[in-house]
């Protein structure tokens, strides 16, 4: 079977680029995607220093098991320039836009990235893009964001902003942000690109937390981004798929090898069409397993 | 780069370090270092200021160094932010592009 890197984005975790020490720690959770933040973990005055300092941690000091992403600074602001320099530099897998609103702001920001990629060498289109959905344009947009740059590989919904943005009262029920997160999800499938859900604010509350996780997983998220590390365990427990689920991602990858050896140009199984995002979301529920510590070799399907 | 002003750069916290620099009169480079760890890595933290000094072409600064078990990449990032503060410009990213 050919080898397709799969880049799981179950639970997503900030580390401030303002703090050496959250950093370092961070590195140690079990986050699948760990994010250098440049925007609002870092007060105006400690932006180069933060610069500096996430620049330094991604090129010496990097995860080599978790997906590594820099969040850099509004589109809008003085900032961005100069964190896209050293950003692209650092050579990430990917850079976190925030406040997207509209799809040309992403396609500026990808010519920005390939000008640098193309000046220090790099493969141009090789570092991805997810762009943070905070505000009711970007949830009304959300389907030419998701569209607008082969970069763009997810999106993820922000609910603080979006509610400021709304004039809502953000609750722990989120009824308040339910038609955004299904917007941007059904946004995100149509593009075939990953969709991640809101944080639970409330760090003390399991429960609260289990259900909320539980909702976004029965929505179609592909994963959560986390507020504290304390709930990377619970977030990537519900993310894990369960064996129904595994034995039909073998199965599917397996039709798709058969055709392959058959030379067919298309590949059924149960009588249904098996597409590109099949197989792909086969080889995520794979993935997940595999991070779960689920042996799926040789199992009978 | 020529130190100008007195900056300073990073904290006291753990896994961190505070760097302030300041011109020296002339005087060439002198660093002052305090950290606990200092006589299993004293040279080492020494070796990454001096060598981030020459990368910039610092050549008189005075600097003070209090480590709280800061990784060298950390020392490196708080000693450019601390020149390019005390040199008032901003970094050229594209000297990356040459090492």
């Amino acid at each position: 079977m050919a080898e397709k890197t799969i880049h799981l984005k179950r639970t997503s975790l900030y580390a401030s680029g303002a703090s050496p020490v959250n950093m370092i720690q961070a590195i140690f959770y079990n986050e699948d995607m760990l994010i250098y933040d440049l925007e609002d973990s870092v007060p105006a005055s400690e932006k180069d220093a933060a610069r500096f300092l996430v620049y330094n941690m991604v090129k010496n000091h990097r995860p080599k098991d978790k997906y590594v992403c820099i969040r850099v600074n509004g589109i809008y602001s003085e900032y961005l320039e100069e964190d896209l320099q050293a950003a692209v530099r650092a050579n990430p897998d990917c850079i976190r836009i925030p406040k997207v609103e509209y799809a040309r702001e992403v396609q500026d920001i990808s010519r920005r990235i390939a000008a640098i990629e193309e000046k220090i060498g790099l493969e141009v289109g090789k570092i991805e893009l997810i762009c943070n959905i905070e505000s009711y344009m970007g949830v009304i947009n959300a389907m030419e964001i998701a569209h607008s740059d082969p970069r763009v590989v997810a999106m993820a919904v922000s609910a603080e902003d979006l509610t400021a943005s709304l004039k809502a009262q953000r609750t722990k029920k989120g009824l308040e942000v339910f038609y955004a997160r299904n917007a941007v999800l059904m946004a995100c499938r149509s593009a075939g690109i990953d969709a991640l859900d809101i944080v639970f604010s409330d760090i003390n509350d399991k429960e609260g937390l289990e259900e909320d996780t539980a909702l976004a997983k029965n929505l179609g998220f592909d994963g959560k981004t986390c507020i504290h590390p304390r709930q990377i365990d619970t977030v990537n427990s519900f993310f894990t798929p369960s064996m129904k689920e595994i034995k039909y991602a073998l199965r599917v990858l397996q039709a798709v090898e058969e055709g392959k050896k058959q030379h067919k140009g298309a590949v059924t199984l149960d009588g249904g069409m098996i597409d590109k995002p099949m197989e792909l979301r086969a080889l995520t529920t794979l993935a997940q397993a595999k991070a779960a510590g689920i042996r799926t070799e040789g199992m009978v399907i | 780069m020529e130190i100008k002003k007195p900056a300073v750069a990073g904290t006291l916290e753990s896994s961190d370090c505070q760097i302030v620099i300041r011109p020296n009169g002339g005087e060439g480079i002198e660093i002052e270092l305090e950290s606990d760890v200092a006589v299993m890595f004293g040279d080492s933290i020494r070796e990454t200021i001096q060598n981030t000094l020459e990368e910039f072409g610092v050549k008189d600064a005075y600097v003070e160094i209090r480590d709280k078990g800061a990784l060298d990449c950390v020392i490196k990032a708080r000693m450019e932010c601390v020149i390019c503060r005390g040199a008032e410009e901003k970094y050229d990213w594209t000297k990356e592009d040459a090492r």
